[in-house]
């Protein structure tokens, strides 16, 4: 500014007076607003890849341009470990995190959470009560849902040009179709799938990882193909796997197959069977340095218009009724999203519901188990 | 008088200058260390959440049968104040660790309480969760209340206390880290000989060099010593992936099918071939010096006296640059030791190593001690090799220069 008056000090023709206070000027317009609005940010952590860029489009954006308030937006790929070490030091950086159930649990056990109240969330667009909008079960204490995803089976159509995988159970029969298979290095929704391939029915997954001899059993299917598993371990890979053809068929996240389907032509199909349902989270940190902002924030990603736009990117099933109603086509390829919902009916004729608070008890011992077991 | 009280001055005096260093050893090295020792020996959680309940169990409940109606009472009143200050999810989780199913057992008791609850107890609470009418809670609770605890070195070797505090084996489902403890060793070592057969050539010929070559060829060693390591690692699974570099060219001289490409990352030969390419240098380095210092006339003299070229290598030359052998075995084998991101990324599961295990404690079951026992561990391990290095061939002759 100081080099701008002594410019206009020194300038001895009127039109450069004026040039220089014109400029001056639009420095003092361009700078106030910007700064006032970088003041008001909330961070916004979230699964990476395609999932994160799908909340952007669908809210992110609106809300920033609706409210003025700009969002941080910072991957993670899950767990408690950094969100403990904020609050602990006292010295909270997240303010809203994108969490999966266990973990919310967990986490809300542990006062690392703001506990929820639905009935402080906006109503459905015909005025039924968020209390009565969203869809039974999936509760905690902390976080409001927002999402069901599931963990499916999906293989690349070209490779099977003759038979192709019907059932869980195919995808454990080496016999019938030879080749690599991509699982997630981790115990979780492994266990229900070995166990639904071995024959036990979906509803009593659970039951029978509880009793003596349960995980042993799940244990014994995984390891019939043990030989054969490529370990993924970030929703991203499995379909880069089936892309490049180093598996055969893999497990993944059933929103990422169907990003790859729509956005990158690929001829990968979900196979709707023994697939493993669980529930995702927005929940505000404890300690957060702007709680106001960051219940405004799940207020609005958890409202119906919010999920029902996440379905126009990726085909994750919003937690509210009303948003359901409201789910149309894809953005980007105009195919309707519908079919591709995990929950959809038609998906769910033999579905495994995850039970988060088996897990929550049950997950240290079983990464115990998992890991030992990888590694004889 | 005078000069003793001087030259006591002066020695305060040249301590000076290094007072910023002892500082700086106690807060990234001394410090540390001893939290992590206490870490693992030491976890008063239980005891400062519950500290009625578990003094009273310890010191009247046999075990055996239910407990009285005022530990009972202690039970309700504690776990409603850890649901009320937010600690019941830490109580949870530690009584979780030594039985699985406590921390719903554990939470879900502590929300219902709060609805509130009427003596006796005794009678209630089973009704709140049936399990409070068994006495296995009541053993886990009176267990894990002890702050002082060897139950971490105890799992890090895969053993634990049984229902009787006795020490047995893990069940075989669950043990693990007793062999990736000696696997982390025979790595180490397979990765140290590997070094030393690759690398004492490689520092032979830059001896052997004239100056002009010997600095092009040392170069080309400390260029990749430059390099980030994290690149260094990832271009190992460009080459090595199955649709990569190396299985591409082998394919292409028909040397394998197509469709029998090798696998040789992601497991333990992805690991030894990616960590012997990092560490390398920090062989050829120490024996380089060690090989520069010896004069080359001395081979000449041997050669003179009638000692053929491997008589005099091997009497002559190789004695004396066996301080540079120990250094850098020692280097290597150390850094190998506790080596973490290289396994990480190319060890698969096989080719996974201790320092994995310790990682996966810290940053994602959160079981701190555990990890902190498991360190400890590897530290006195690595203390335990170097003096009986320093034993058999004596520090003293380690040489890292000439």
């Amino acid at each position: 500014m100081s080099s701008l008056a002594t410019l206009s000090q020194r300038a001895v023709t009127r039109p450069g007076r004026i040039l220089a206070l014109l400029v001056s000027a639009c420095f003092l317009c361009l700078h106030a607003p910007l700064h006032a609005q970088e003041d008001e940010y909330i961070t916004v952590v979230s699964w990476g890849g395609s999932y994160a860029r799908s909340s952007v489009e669908a809210f992110h954006k609106r809300f920033t341009a609706e409210t003025g308030i700009n969002i941080r937006l910072e991957e993670y790929s899950g767990g408690l470990a950094q969100i403990r070490a904020q609050v602990e030091t006292g010295n909270v950086i997240w303010d809203v995190v994108d969490m999966e159930a266990g973990d919310t649990i967990l986490g809300c056990d542990e006062g690392l959470l703001v506990e929820n109240d639905y009935r402080s969330l906006p109503p459905a667009p015909d005025g039924t009560p968020a209390t009565e909008d969203f869809i039974a079960g999936y509760d905690t204490d902390c976080g409001v849902k927002s999402v069901i995803y599931g963990t499916v089976v999906a293989y690349d159509k070209q490779k099977f040009p003759a038979r192709k995988p019907t059932s869980m159970a195919d995808f454990f029969d080496l016999e019938k179709f030879p080749g690599r298979r991509g699982m997630r290095r981790a115990p979780n929704a492994n266990l229900e799938f070995a166990l639904v391939a071995d024959g036990v029915p979906v509803d009593q997954v659970y039951q029978e990882l509880s009793k003596p001899g349960g995980v042993d059993r799940a244990l014994k299917k995984l390891g019939s193909i043990k030989d054969s598993i490529v370990w993924w371990e970030t929703g991203a890979q499995p379909p880069q796997l089936l892309a490049d053809g180093e598996v055969l068929m893999t497990t993944a996240f059933n929103g990422r197959i169907f990003n790859a389907v729509t956005a990158e032509q690929q001829s990968f199909h979900i196979l709707w069977d023994g697939q493993v349902l669980a529930a995702g989270y927005h929940v505000i940190i404890q300690g957060t340095s702007k709680p106001e902002l960051a219940a405004r924030f799940v207020a609005f990603s958890t409202s119906t218009r919010s999920l029902a736009n996440l379905t126009k990117y990726i085909s994750y099933s919003p937690m509210r009724r009303s948003a359901q109603a409201l789910v149309g086509v894809h953005e980007l390829s105009g195919i309707d999203v519908r079919p591709h919902l995990p929950n959809d009916p038609r998906n769910t004729r033999n579905a495994v519901r995850e039970d988060p608070l088996w897990w929550t008890d049950y997950q240290d011992e079983m990464n115990e188990i998992f890991f030992a077991w990888l590694a004889r | 008088m005078i000069i003793d009280r001087n030259k006591r001055r002066n020695r305060l005096l040249a301590l000076l200058p290094v007072l910023p260093l002892l500082a700086f050893i106690g807060v990234t090295f001394v410090a540390p260390l001893g939290t992590m020792l206490s870490q693992s020996l030491y976890d008063p959680r239980v005891a400062d959440i519950m500290p009625d309940t578990v003094a009273a169990l310890q010191e009247s409940w046999s075990g055996e049968g239910l407990p009285r109606e005022e530990i009972y009472a202690a039970a309700v009143r504690e776990l409603i104040r850890a649901r009320k200050n937010r600690t019941v999810g830490q109580l949870a989780t530690r009584l979780n660790r030594q039985t699985s199913g406590s921390r719903s057992l554990i939470t879900r008791t502590a929300r219902k309480l709060l609805q509130g609850i009427k003596p006796p107890y005794s009678k209630s609470l089973p009704l709140v969760h049936s399990a409070w009418g068994k006495p296995d809670i009541w053993r886990t609770l009176r267990a894990a209340g002890d702050s002082v605890t060897a139950r971490y070195y105890l799992n890090a070797l895969d053993l634990r206390y049984d229902a009787n505090n006795d020490v047995v084996a893990q069940p075989e489902s669950r043990r693990i880290y007793v062999s990736l403890f000696i696997r982390t060793l025979w790595v180490s070592l397979a990765i140290t000989l590997l070094c030393l057969v690759i690398g004492y050539p490689i520092a032979y010929m830059i001896a052997q060099s004239p100056p002009g070559r010997a600095k092009f060829l040392l170069m080309l060693v400390l260029l990749p010593f430059w390099t980030s390591l994290l690149v260094r690692t990832t271009a190992w699974i460009v080459l090595l992936q199955q649709q990569g570099v190396v299985n591409d060219v082998l394919v292409w001289i028909g040397f394998i099918e197509n469709d029998e490409r090798l696998t040789m990352i992601h497991n333990m030969a992805g690991t030894l071939i990616a960590m012997t390419h990092i560490l390398v240098p920090f062989m050829v380095l120490p024996l380089y010096a060690v090989m520069k210092g010896i004069p080359e006339v001395q081979m000449q003299a041997a050669h003179s006296l009638g000692a053929g070229w491997v008589a005099a290598f091997r009497k002559v030359y190789l004695p004396q640059t066996l301080p540079g052998v120990g250094a850098g075995c020692l280097l290597v084998f150390i850094l190998a030791i506790g080596y973490y991101i290289t396994p990480a990324l190319v060890g698969g599961q096989s080719g996974q190593l201790i320092s994995n295990l310790i990682a996966y404690h810290m940053q994602s079951s959160l079981n701190w001690n555990l990890a902190a026992a498991l360190g400890t561990i590897l530290f006195f391990a690595v203390i335990l090799l170097f003096t009986l290095y320093d034993r058999v061939l004596g520090l003293d002759r380690m040489r890292l220069g000439a």
